[in-house]
């Protein structure tokens, strides 16, 4: 038999559970104890913002003047805010809402901030310099200021939010992604694409690419953490995700100040739904890294 | 193998004067103040089957010579004649087709074979670059590659670092024969392997050479490998090449000074052996950015004299193949 057939046999020879995945989920779970619980959270919040309809009973938009700042109990699981609107069901389609906001912001500006770091630090020249000079400029105002600036110039909307998160992502991770990708130009076995022939650009993804992805999967997963706390500053400072929309930043903000002391339970559920989310993506995204580098892999 | 490759007298490759001068670029405008003149003026050929090893100390601009004969690096004059036709002046589309006929293999097996691809990838990779074979036929081929260096060919879903610095040496050559090449230009191949492993490697370098009918330009700094690989040796000091020659002739007569100091400087594995006369040269290499006036060896020579300090040394066939470049020959 030749040395194909013997592999073909293999492949039919695997199990249900394997070609279901879920095989390779638990060897990961082995693998990476800390990663599996921070793709726990992550899945249990994706399912939570999906289903949030049918895991809560309240409204919550829904005001209520006679049950204002009620204290954790069986109807109101989390409590009621100083409105009488229901923590727990805030809390849940919360995470939609920061869900929504932090993922597409990271996704936008990380993937943004990749193609102009891999193409900067690729091409060099004066591409590399023009691109760099702009970054500089976005770099000299502080992150919240140039979100803060760019949602007040689009006025509130959860699509304008998203892009004011993720705009000042960009130059953080093309600078990344452009130093590592100074670094892996250099190095021999681009040379030796180059010298079998291999087109530019084809070099740039397939040779340079996959080797600048470690620290840039690091970087967008603590910068989704850091966008759901900009969305949160945001909307404390009235120009993050609008009312009525629940978002966990603004439950914070709006009785942190006033009401902390007396109902904790107003600020502690929603710092720790933000905390979760943070936590979750960076445990993921640590594992992430390891597993999509050939040489971490046992 | 002398023999064989005589016989076959083709010219492969012929390189005349070719020059690789690097700008030093200085402030933000990146004036050119200076060159490093890495190659400068280098002429000679292989023949078709043969290997020229190329020595020389650290600096002396060997690398960068290989380099800019497959146009990794762009010369500054100078002819590169590949069978015929001026790869010098060539843009990368025109330079495509000859990729296919002239590959490398590089110094350091740890860094020239992408962390990220497995070996039947990396290996696959130039028949897939050059449209050649696809899917289960790259497989078949990548196969037959590992097989020819020694890898065993299961292994083909592993990544560079589950390998040895000799075996990833190994599927690097797979990698530079995947084309079929005819000339191919080793970097220092074995410089980074522990001693035991080099023979290996050049062991295999000589049988391939033999099976495929290679043609090797292999640079080197260790003249006791140079020796063991080489037909012929071309000697290079500072940008230029002093010395040409057969490697019989040139172990046993060298013309140059140069050549002299450093075949004084080869150990001798017997301690009670006597050795002749040691040449032990004064100083260091002068700077490529600034080389010495008339022979650039002149700083160094033992045998200096008023002309070498004004004069350049042409590049002459003292005897029969046997070029150098010196002013008492």
């Amino acid at each position: 038999m030749t040395e194909t057939g013997a592999l073909g046999e293999q492949i039919h020879s695997q199990s249900l559970w394997h070609t279901l995945g879920i095989e390779q989920a638990w060897e990961f779970c082995k693998r990476k104890p800390l990663g599996a619980i921070g793709a726990f959270i992550m899945i249990v919040m994706v399912v939570l913002a999906l289903l949030a309809d049918f895991v809560t009973a309240i409204d919550p938009v829904t005001t209520n003047a006679d049950k204002t700042l009620q204290a954790p109990n069986s109807v109101y699981w989390m409590g009621t805010d100083y409105l009488g609107r229901d923590i727990y069901s805030r809390i849940i389609f919360g995470t939609r809402i920061s869900l929504t906001v932090g993922i597409l912001a990271t996704l936008f500006g990380g993937l943004s901030g990749l193609a102009i770091g891999l193409v900067s630090g690729y091409m060099l020249g004066w591409m590399d310099l023009v691109v760099q000079r702009f970054m500089d400029v976005f770099q000299a105002l502080p992150r919240l200021v140039l979100a803060l600036v760019m949602s007040a110039a689009l006025g509130p909307s959860i699509q304008n939010v998203v892009i004011a998160i993720a705009v000042p992502l960009i130059p953080i991770i093309a600078r990344v992604v452009r130093s590592s990708t100074l670094a892996v130009r250099e190095l021999p076995f681009v040379e030796a694409a180059r010298a079998a022939g291999m087109a530019e650009w084809r070099i740039a993804l397939i040779h340079v690419l996959p080797n600048t992805l470690a620290p840039f999967i690091v970087l967008v997963t603590a910068q989704l953490g850091a966008a759901i706390l900009v969305e949160a500053s945001l909307s404390f400072l009235g120009l993050g995700v609008p009312e009525p929309h629940p978002s966990w930043g603004r439950m914070l903000s709006e009785s942190a100040a006033e009401y902390a002391q007396q109902a904790p339970w107003l600020v502690i559920f929603p710092g720790l739904a933000i905390s979760a989310a943070v936590f979750g993506t960076n445990l993921l995204g640590d594992a992430l890294r390891d597993e999509l580098d050939p040489r971490l892999k046992q | 193998m002398v023999e064989t490759a005589q016989k076959t007298k083709g010219r492969l490759l012929e390189v005349e004067g070719l020059k690789k001068h690097f700008p030093i670029k200085q402030g933000v405008l990146g004036r050119a103040v200076g060159n490093v003149y890495a190659v400068d003026g280098i002429s000679f050929y292989i023949n078709d089957g043969e290997t020229l090893g190329m020595v020389g100390e650290s600096g002396c601009g060997k690398s960068t010579a290989g380099k800019t004969i497959l146009k990794l690096i762009e010369p500054t004059a100078g002819k590169i004649m590949m069978e015929g036709s001026d790869l010098a002046p060539m843009n990368k589309a025109a330079m495509r087709p000859f990729r296919r006929e002239m590959q490398m293999i590089f110094q350091d097996p740890y860094s020239s074979l992408n962390p990220r691809m497995s070996i039947g990838n990396i290996v696959g990779e130039p028949l897939v670059i050059h449209g050649i074979a696809k899917g289960k036929e790259k497989v078949e081929r990548t196969t037959k590659l590992l097989e020819k260096v020694g890898i065993l060919p299961e292994k083909m879903d592993s990544f560079p670092h589950e390998f040895s610095g000799g075996q990833r040496q190994r599927i690097s050559i797979a990698r530079a024969l995947a084309l079929n090449p005819k000339l191919i230009i080793c970097d220092e191949p074995v410089s980074a392997l522990d001693v035991s492993i080099q023979a290996q490697v050049l062991n295999l370098m000589m049988d391939l050479q033999q099976d495929l009918g290679l043609t090797y330009l292999f640079i080197a700094h260790d003249l006791a490998v140079v020796e063991h690989i080489s037909h012929r040796v071309a000697v290079m000091y500072l940008g230029k090449i002093v010395e040409l020659t057969d490697k019989k002739t040139l172990f046993k007569n060298p013309l140059h000074p140069y050549t002299e100091a450093l075949l004084s400087a080869v150990p001798i594995p017997n301690p009670s052996l006597k050795r002749g006369k040691r040449i032990i040269l004064k100083g260091d290499v002068p700077s490529p950015i600034n080389p010495p006036s008339g022979c650039h060896f002149h700083t160094r020579c033992p045998y200096v004299m008023d002309r070498c300090k004004t004069e350049v040394p042409p590049f002459k066939e003292v005897e029969p193949g046997h070029w150098a470049s010196c002013h008492l020959r």
